[in-house]
């Protein structure tokens, strides 16, 4: 047996070794007996192996994701959800096609529901009905992946990603890919080494047992000959060594070798992302994204859960600038009953503070709850997509609108300096015509806009480069902006955490860059080193 | 929160019938109709649901006949029970209606 060894592109850094697990991603075309009762039982045995399958899930989570799971295995254990699928089975129709037909007549039962709840509820049954699909063509889509797996195949699901525990090692090999997929945004935040575009994964006799993943270099090697093996496990030895020198660093301001002051930020996607991190790591939080509160499947989230939330994060900062963003969704972030299905190009249609001004229902329950929160910490609450001035005074009129009617309420509310996301060029090169109170520069939008190249395209992965000379220039144009109105600019999104731009985003003149916790240590090694 | 008087009439046939409020939150949603059906089928009476006294009546045992009445907060909910052990049956499904199904 040789070694298999593949270059591709690093999404995800750091090294990883052991057993591959493959992941199938093909869906195969079923071919139908034509016998009714054959088909009935293929139908029966398909519900049957997803609800065994999502029955296990269920016994490795815990709270509101087991929840969920728990209620799609009711739904598939009554003999009512796959009634009507039957009956087109017995009248000729194939097993697979009687199940689609009769699960999108519920789910658009749901879909067409007046309450928000209940709307929402249509994920879950396409969640059910995909499940069983995926059984029923000989496609397993969740495959079961050991802790501490390479995980090799053409691309992963962000749910698939999830399903794994990451804790105790692990990493990505894909054929395909982008890194700057969803999945490789997972994967940095959880610290999971990921090289995608390997080309075609394909072997001789068994897929390989063991591989060595550099998710530095974006090098995977499949089966490893002894002494490459020894190589790479000496190298794993020296970046462990090097991560826990870094790590006894972070608790330390970030200061460049020619002494300048940088504030290292958080980028939080949901509280627990905190749980166990000491605060002292970091000069506060430069992001919280509160898409999570809308995505979990209970529907839109009331003034007092976000309230309850955004309190947790304040204290967790004791004190520390915590800055929360509106709603970011849309785009490639859909959420039941909110957004819009079917856009051509979602990305720049109805999304972030655009969705929010054209959903002010929504948008005033979440100005309330920060209103409410603010009066409990050092909040600031920052917009995304803003394109125009105008954006933000709307939004700016409604959160005064929110304030004050709370105060007249006697109810305990702040009014947070409301700052905008710099992710749209207009903005970028207009950013001194805002009258924002600060400006946050999100770096993966705005290179995506300035590059006419998606982030989740590998074929023109290429192009999305923050570090090109043109996204630099409307970063440096923003901080000259924030410079010359007297407000603070950071940049959030991931090159702040691509150590190879630390040199070039400071030399910007930015002053505070902000990351996910996992890449605190690092970066802030990475600034020691700047002007030395 | 509930009609306390159950009306009770013959041991087996009559159905014994009473409603309650949904308080929780976002009504009959996901959680609450699992835990309503899970309840349901620890009895061996027929046990029935609907929005209106009148019907259209519904399987209390079936989480997705359940799911598809979409009841919303504030809405009441008629029970009719049929069969031996209906009586606490009945006390059972509005126990839970009445306290919110734990996460009011």
């Amino acid at each position: 047996m040789t070694e298999i060894r593949l270059t591709g592109r690093a999404a995800a850094p750091g090294l990883a070794i052991g057993p591959v697990t493959v992941l199938t991603a093909a869906v195969a075309e079923r071919a139908a007996s034509g016998d009714p009762a054959q088909e009935a039982a293929a139908l029966k045995a398909a519900i049957e192996g997803a609800t065994a399958e999502m029955v296990k899930l269920i016994g490795t989570l815990e709270g509101e994701v087991a929840d969920i799971l728990e209620f799609q295995v009711a739904m598939l254990e009554d003999d009512a959800l796959a009634e009507g699928a039957y009956d087109a089975i017995s009248a000729g129709i194939s097993a697979d096609h009687a199940w689609r037909s009769a699960l999108d007549a519920e789910i658009m039962g749901y879909r067409s529901a007046n309450n928000e709840y209940f709307r929402a509820r249509a994920a879950d049954l396409v969640d059910i009905r995909d499940r069983v699909l995926a059984r029923l063509n000989g496609a397993d889509t969740t495959a079961k992946i050991a802790v501490g797996a390479i995980i090799a195949g053409d691309d992963i699901s962000p749910s698939t990603f999830l399903a794994a525990d990451w804790s105790r090692g692990g990493a990505i090999a894909l054929a395909a890919g982008s890194p700057s997929s969803h999945v490789a945004m997972l994967a940095r935040a959880r610290g999971a080494p990921m090289v995608v575009g390997l080309g075609p994964l394909s072997w001789i006799g068994p897929p390989p047992s063991l591989a060595l993943v550099d998710g530095d270099a974006g090098i995977v090697v499949f089966d490893p000959e002894p002494e490459t093996r020894r190589l790479f496990e000496r190298r794993l030895a020296a970046a462990n060594a090097a991560q826990a020198a870094a790590d006894a660093g972070r608790l330390e301001p970030a200061c460049t070798a020619d002494g300048r002051q940088i504030a290292v930020l958080l980028n939080v996607a949901a509280p627990e992302d905190l749980a166990d991190l000491d605060p002292k790591i970091c000069d506060g939080i430069g992001l919280v994204r509160t898409e999570f509160l809308f995505e979990a499947s209970h529907g839109l989230p009331d003034e007092d859960t976000q309230y309850a939330v955004y309190r947790r994060i304040l204290d967790w900062a004791k004190g520390r600038p915590v800055t929360i963003r509106t709603l970011d969704a849309g785009g490639d972030k859909p959420i039941a009953g909110l957004t819009v299905d079917g856009e051509r190009n979602p990305f720049l249609g109805l999304r972030g503070i655009r969705l929010s001004l054209a959903r002010p229902e929504v948008f005033r329950v979440q100005l309330r709850a920060l209103s409410r929160a603010a009066a409990h910490g050092t909040l600031k609450v920052m917009l995304p997509m803003i394109a125009v001035p105008s954006e933000l005074d709307r939004a700016s009129a409604m959160l005064d609108a929110e304030f004050a009617t709370l105060k007249a309420n006697g109810i305990a509310c702040a009014l947070p300096p409301l700052g905008i996301m710099v992710e749209v060029p207009a903005a970028a090169l207009r950013a001194a015509d805002f009258g924002a109170a600060f400006y946050s520069i999100g770096s993966n939008d705005l290179t995506q806009y300035t590059m006419a190249a998606a982030r989740d395209i590998g074929a023109v992965a290429d192009l999305n480069d923050a570090g090109n000379p043109a996204v630099l220039a409307l970063i440096a144009a923003t901080v000259e902006a924030g410079q010359k109105r007297g407000v603070e600019v950071s940049l959030c999104g991931d090159a702040a955490a691509d150590t190879h731009l630390t040199t070039m985003l400071l030399a910007t003149g930015l002053t505070t860059l902000s990351v996910s916790p996992i890449a605190v240590a690092r970066l802030k090694a990475a600034i020691a080193k700047v002007g030395s | 929160m509930h009609d306390a008087h159950a009306s009770r009439a013959g041991e087996t046939s009559v159905p014994l019938t009473a409603s309650a409020v949904l308080v929780n939150k976002v009504g009959l949603h996901a959680r609450p109709s699992v835990k309503l059906t899970q309840c349901a089928k620890k009895f061996v009476a027929k046990i029935e649901l609907a929005l209106a006294e009148d019907g259209p009546w519904t399987d209390a045992k079936s989480p997705v006949k359940v799911m598809r009445v979409k009841a919303p907060q504030g809405a009441t909910l008629h029970f009719r029970v049929a069969g031996a052990d209906g009586e606490a049956a009945l006390a059972a499904m509005l126990a839970l209606v009445h306290d919110g199904f734990g996460e009011v």
